[in-house]
């Protein structure tokens, strides 16, 4: 449930559920954000659910913070039993060429290369949300033995498809941006397709990822 | 015979703009659309167009452009320096006033004068797609028309339904601005008294790092006593974010849709289009403000603009 509801500036909703990242208060988040989406409610021009937070923006031409605060405030978000989410397999290569930060991460976790990979694979991971780039999916939870902190110094360009790990969480760059996850491997499939107008995004918050490895023959030859 | 512009110059940043596009915060795709939105009405009007068709929207230095076609008027609002060539002369174009054009004319956007964006309408459309409702060009994520790339030296852009109409002049000066307004940001109590009262007393300047996505500050450090990273969340125009480093970072239109350092305000929407006026080396500070305080600046703005518009009906 939502514990605060704040403006954030004058044209924002800002919903706190809490602190805590969880599959659970995931949840609940989604299920407000589905619930206001299919409601199309007038003046409404943005939702943005996270971890544990949703933001509602708003044209403050057409509403204002406290009509927008009562519309969220009296939602039965019991409506609509939560969508069925989707299993999806992530082909990723791990050649040198793709796992750009693998010295970094066997040296930080103290793993070798062989069982950083064979604790990364094969895993389930749930999509807590996507974006900050288009299409990005933020993935957890990485098994405890598997979690660094962010590069200190971020690269200026990420290759497109790298999947990249920190704290908890993996992503995957749906197209080269800069950025400062640790870099594991790269996957030749299309994350984000712009030319989809009604789904450009492969993964959707409360899908479930795994990863499969694949050779440098595979991931050349993946779009032939 | 069909129209169309010739880009002989890109220039800087030359894009196609409109209103943007809502509903895809959550996929990760910002609203993007014009910077300037009060200057992007009224170019619109000034050429008769429809109020939210696309228009050129340029940063710094302009683009060059040759016509080619029936006669068509133009007009260029914001701050700018341009000429137009024509055959037997040239002249300083002023902006706020449409110019009608012809075959084999140029239009020469030289530089914005103390001020980024400026715009380009036309009384005619141009032939650009849609993406999601919108023209808007977001070059980083490849997206809106002109398959999302600013525009480029020696591409041709058609140009549908062209007319000339009477000509329209606005006497309009964009007022410079010092002070930007903001509302305390989600994390305000990240910050100690002392970097709380850095922010809301010193002065900043805008860094060269500045683009339609993020303004970049320098200045005093603003001391973070809590954590310099929140859990990533849902951003907006008009965040400031407080860096790792100690610096403000304020959310323009392109911007990523998630972040992780605190928010230490919110630039209220009335100050917006003055603040992305702002080019680099200008010193600002910011000012606190109570929402309902806020939201009639906006409304108090929002008729203004209104009223210029009727004006040139």
């Amino acid at each position: 449930m939502i514990k605060n509801i704040s403006n954030l500036g004058d044209a924002a909703l800002y919903c706190d559920f809490g602190d805590e990242v969880s599959r659970e208060i995931n949840s609940t988040v989604i299920r407000y954000f589905k619930n206001l989406k299919k409601k199309n409610i007038p003046g409404i021009i943005n939702l943005t659910p996270s971890y544990n937070k949703l933001i509602v923006s708003f044209d403050l031409r057409e509403v204002s913070f406290i009509k927008v605060k009562k519309i969220v405030e009296n939602l039965d978000i019991s409506e609509i039993p939560s969508e069925i989410s989707k299993k999806i397999e992530i082909p990723v290569c791990c050649n040198d060429l793709f796992s750009l930060d693998i010295k970094r991460l066997e040296k930080k976790l103290s793993l070798n290369r062989e069982k950083v990979y064979e604790n990364f694979f094969g895993k389930e991971y749930f999509c807590y949300m996507t974006g900050f780039i288009a299409g990005m999916p933020f993935l957890g939870d990485l098994e405890k033995s598997m979690r660094v902190n962010r590069l200190e110094t971020p690269r200026v360009k990420v290759p497109k498809g790298s999947v990249g790990l920190t704290e908890q969480f993996a992503n995957i760059y749906t197209f080269e941006s800069p950025g400062g996850w640790n870099i594991i491997g790269n996957t030749p499939l299309e994350i984000f397709d712009s030319s989809k107008i009604d789904d450009p995004n492969l993964i959707s918050p409360g899908d479930i990822v795994t990863f499969k490895q694949i050779s440098l023959e595979d991931h050349k030859n993946y779009n032939e | 015979m069909s129209s169309f512009f010739e880009i002989i110059r890109g220039g800087i940043n030359t894009t196609f703009q409109d209103n943007g596009r809502n509903n895809l915060y959550h996929i990760g795709i910002p609203f993007s659309g014009v910077m300037d939105k009060r200057n992007y009405l009224l170019a619109n009007s000034l050429v008769g167009s429809g109020i939210n068709k696309p228009v050129i929207e340029f940063a710094y230095q302009g683009p060059l452009i040759r016509y080619k076609g029936n006669k068509i008027n133009f007009v260029i609002t914001g701050d700018v320096i341009f000429k137009i060539k024509k055959k037997e002369n040239e002249i300083d174009g002023n902006c706020y006033e449409s110019y009608t054009i012809e075959d084999g004319d140029q239009i020469d956007v030289i530089s914005t004068n103390k001020s980024v964006y400026g715009y380009l309408a036309i009384s005619g459309e141009f032939d650009i797609n849609f993406q999601w409702g919108s023209c808007s060009i977001n070059t980083k994520a490849y997206i809106g028309s002109n398959k999302g790339k600013k525009l480029q030296n020696n591409q041709k852009i058609k140009i549908l339904n062209v007319h000339s109409n009477q000509k329209k002049i606005l006497n309009y000066i964009n007022t410079k601005v010092e002070k930007i307004r903001v509302i305390k940001g989600t994390n305000f109590n990240y910050f100690s008294s002392k970097g709380k009262k850095v922010f809301f007393e010193k002065e900043f300047t805008v860094s060269k790092l500045s683009d339609r996505m993020g303004m970049r500050l320098e200045g005093p450090n603003i001391e973070n006593v809590v954590d310099t990273n929140i859990r990533s969340e849902g951003l907006i125009k008009g965040v400031i974010q407080v860096t790792a480093e100690g610096n403000p970072i304020i959310m323009l239109s392109d911007h990523g849709t998630i972040g992780g350092y605190p928010k230490i305000g919110v630039v209220i929407s009335a100050d917006y289009d003055k603040l992305v006026q702002l080019p680099p080396g200008s010193k600002l500070k910011f000012q606190e403000i109570e929402l309902t305080e806020a939201e009639n600046l906006f409304k108090i703005y929002e008729i203004e603009t209104q009223n210029l518009i009727l004006q040139l009906r």
